[in-house]
């Protein structure tokens, strides 16, 4: 008796240890609170991608929100390595959740992939950050798009607008480098909250610096409220939104103001009129065609790309961690977190990857495009 | 700064300034009579916005969902408290108000949605759904608690708010919404252009102000309700029922809240969290009339407005700093100025 039980705990032990055999990768998210526009899109995209077989493993997304609450995504990720026994960390959406999760990552030496855009996250490279990568675009990339487009169209000076939280402070601090390189001075920098019901009077400021073109650097929906505003007081120059904007609800609210707006985005958001052979538009046609299939037409937003992209980076990673150790060990997170930094040449969503120990983002100018807002559609500009 | 930008500011200000006003009356209205702070107002005028937004899609909106399912859980308690006191003279009559009434507008809507409605039908049918949504909130959150001290409705009201917070994500996504200006017609008086909108949105809030005002001065039921403000337990020994003025004043309250969200709406973009930053400056309003008078707590509203549009000009990262500021001066000074009394608890 005694012993059929012992055969039967092996037995149990053995059928967990087949169990835990699963990848499974932690996922916190902000797809509720002021992040949620952005966090939404990647739980869909999570959704999408279900539970597949990476290298002959199952792999499980075990999603959790962080209400875009800096210390709930700390604990979330405390929870998801400590009791999940997760591999790898994908999240959070937005910056501040990215940068606190960095600590504790690194003392798991668990790999994490952000979804959040600022370059300080991954920057600059050191044991904190050896842990650390990210998919979105640095700012400074999109930043560098923005003046090159504004140099070319004739403008002198500019005028900023933007969010008083990290997006806005983040864009405000590109945009002055990126200006300073292209020769544009910027004349005016105004904040604004993403709630605020009215910004006539940083509008109004803005308007007595006359400048040759206005940035805007908020996200979503709300960065339309200074754009009608502008339109309101009759500005005539160039107006810029950043890719935060990217998706249909902004078209929607901006309306016929929207017209003219220039933005730097990823290619999906346009990718049917990428030109043949570009190096992302067959990888971003996969992911729009299985996201507006489910989600409807024009739901596409390049939010759901990053995190469509971290697991584009994951099956190509995974493959190679295994042959190095069994998931759910040490050599095997470590072999992930370096198959991860080899990343050449793996096409996602939103650009090429190809990364280093020095960059764990991999972008390169593949990963931004211009685009023009016509008569509510997105439109590359050549 | 020259004139034309300070008349510009100032428009924005009063025109800011109405909508918080309507706010802090709503709130000055509910703590007088039921001494819950209304902290779920915000949510109201956001539910108030979405809601004609989405009539604008042609889409019948979450709150209807949530109208029904409330009306019926308020049908659902009705029924138990009269099966458990057995007492079944009143049980129609309140039926009718808690059950029927909601379900008939939730059906009216949920039938009207899809037709292409005239813009103020759609208005009417907004104010219509969020006003019935104040009296049913009342009858299951606040009407058992009637007797709780300040501190645990203050506490029950802002679970309340997380709550509608959480629906209003869900019913209406996280991406904001506006509707259509109510007249593009502007006018000028000397140098200065007075948009349309913002005069209705002045005038609309004074005339509700005004209507108020008769209400609590000429009629049966507004005096009722100041009587219960002025001592709760006296109204009732003079046979006001706590339960009709506790009901009332939801329904009042709620319905500002809609027209506030009505108002609100094509100025800006708002979202499902706009609400309690709004709510927020109508309380700093409110606070500033000592949340027991109305003339005060408007003109506070209006000295909120104000302030805020200057100083988006002046200091733009500093905006909501100087607002929230204000409140310290005045509670200062209304300490020292005013007589201290506990109330009882």
């Amino acid at each position: 008796m005694k012993s059929l039980l012992r055969y039967a705990a092996a037995a149990a032990f053995f059928l967990c240890a087949l169990a835990s055999a699963d990848i499974n990768v932690g996922v916190t998210l902000s797809a509720t609170g002021p992040a949620a526009s952005l966090g939404i899109p990647e739980k869909n995209t999570f959704e999408l991608i279900g539970s597949p077989m990476i290298g002959g493993q199952k792999v499980n997304f075990i999603v959790i929100d962080d209400k875009s609450d800096t210390t709930e995504a700390v604990k979330n990720t405390r929870k998801l390595i400590s009791e999940d026994k997760v591999d790898v960390i994908i999240g959070s959406t937005v910056t501040p959740n990215s940068l606190a999760m960095r600590d504790v990552v690194a003392e798991a030496e668990v790999p994490m992939i952000s979804l959040a855009a600022s370059a300080q996250i991954i920057n600059p490279a050191d044991p904190k950050t050896k842990w650390v990568f990210k998919t979105p675009q640095n700012d400074s990339l999109m930043a560098d798009a923005v003046a090159i487009s504004m140099r070319a169209n004739g403008v002198n000076t500019m005028g900023y607008i933007g969010f008083a939280d990290a997006y806005g402070e983040s864009w405000l601090g590109e945009i002055k480098r990126s200006a300073q390189t292209a020769g544009i001075k910027v004349v005016a920098e105004e904040k604004y909250n993403r709630n605020d019901p009215s910004v006539t009077g940083q509008v109004l400021k803005l308007l007595a610096a006359k400048p040759d073109a206005i940035l805007i650097g908020g996200s979503g929906t709300p960065a339309a409220t200074p754009e009608k505003e502008l339109v309101a007081r009759g500005y005539k120059g160039k107006i810029y939104q950043t890719h935060g904007v990217a998706n249909s609800d902004f078209l929607r609210v901006v309306g016929a103001d929207g017209n003219g707006t220039l933005l730097p985005a990823g290619p999906m958001l346009v990718y049917e009129q990428l030109p043949e052979g570009n190096a992302v538009k067959k990888s971003a046609a996969e992911y729009v065609t299985i996201y507006e299939g489910k989600y409807g037409p024009g739901s596409r937003t390049t939010f759901g790309g990053h995190a469509w992209d971290a697991y584009k980076l994951l099956q190509l990673a995974i493959p190679e961690a295994l042959k190095k150790g069994q998931p759910g060990t040490k050599a095997f997170r470590a072999a992930l977190r370096d198959a991860l930094e080899n990343s050449k040449e793996v096409a996602g969503a939103n650009g090429v990857f190809n990364m280093n120990a020095g960059d764990h983002n991999g972008f390169d100018n593949r990963a931004r495009v211009m685009v023009k807002i016509e008569n509510g559609k997105w439109v590359l500009l050549k | 700064m020259d004139f034309s930008i300070a008349a510009l500011l100032t428009q924005d200000g009063i025109t800011n300034g109405a909508i918080y006003a309507l706010l802090a009356l709503a709130l000055v209205l509910v703590f007088a009579v039921t001494r819950v702070i209304f902290v779920p107002s915000g949510e109201f005028v956001t539910y108030g916005t979405l809601t004609l937004a989405a009539l604008q899609l042609g889409k019948p909106p979450g709150t209807v969902g949530l109208l029904t399912g409330l009306a019926l859980l308020a049908g659902a308690i009705e029924l138990y408290a009269a099966l458990r006191q057995r007492e079944w003279r009143r049980l129609p009559t309140r039926l009718a108000l808690y059950v029927v009434a909601p379900l008939l507008i939730a059906g009216a809507v949920r039938w009207l949605a899809p037709l292409s409605l005239a813009f103020p039908v759609q208005i009417l049918l907004t104010i219509a759904i969020v006003t019935a949504l104040g009296p049913l909130l009342y009858r299951i959150v606040y009407q058992p608690l009637a007797e709780a001290s300040v501190l645990v409705l203050l506490i029950v009201s802002v679970a309340v708010h997380f709550a509608m917070l959480g629906l209003g994500l869900w019913f209406f996504g996280a991406e904001g919404s506006r509707t259509p200006a109510f007249t593009d017609a502007s006018f000028r008086i000397g140098d200065m252009t007075i948009s349309g909108q913002s005069a209705l949105v002045v005038l609309f809030s004074l005339a509700l102000i005004g209507a108020l005002y008769l209400f609590f001065g000429r009629t049966l039921y507004g005096k009722a309700l100041r009587a219960t403000a002025l001592n709760r337990v006296g109204a009732r020994l003079v046979g006001v029922s706590p339960i009709l003025a506790g009901s009332l004043t939801f329904t009042l309250a709620a319905m500002l809240c809609a027209v506030s969200g009505v108002l609100i709406g094509p100025i800006t973009t708002v979202y499902y969290d706009s609400g309690f930053l709004v709510s927020l400056k109508g309380f700093v309003g409110a606070i500033i009339g000592g949340l027991v008078s109305y003339p005060a707590a408007a003109a506070g509203s209006l000295l909120v407005g104000l302030l805020e549009s200057f100083s988006s000009f002046w200091a733009s990262a500093f905006k909501e700093v100087i607002v929230f500021t204000l409140i310290i001066p005045v509670l200062l000074w209304r300490s020292l100025t005013t007589h201290h009394h506990e109330e009882e608890e």
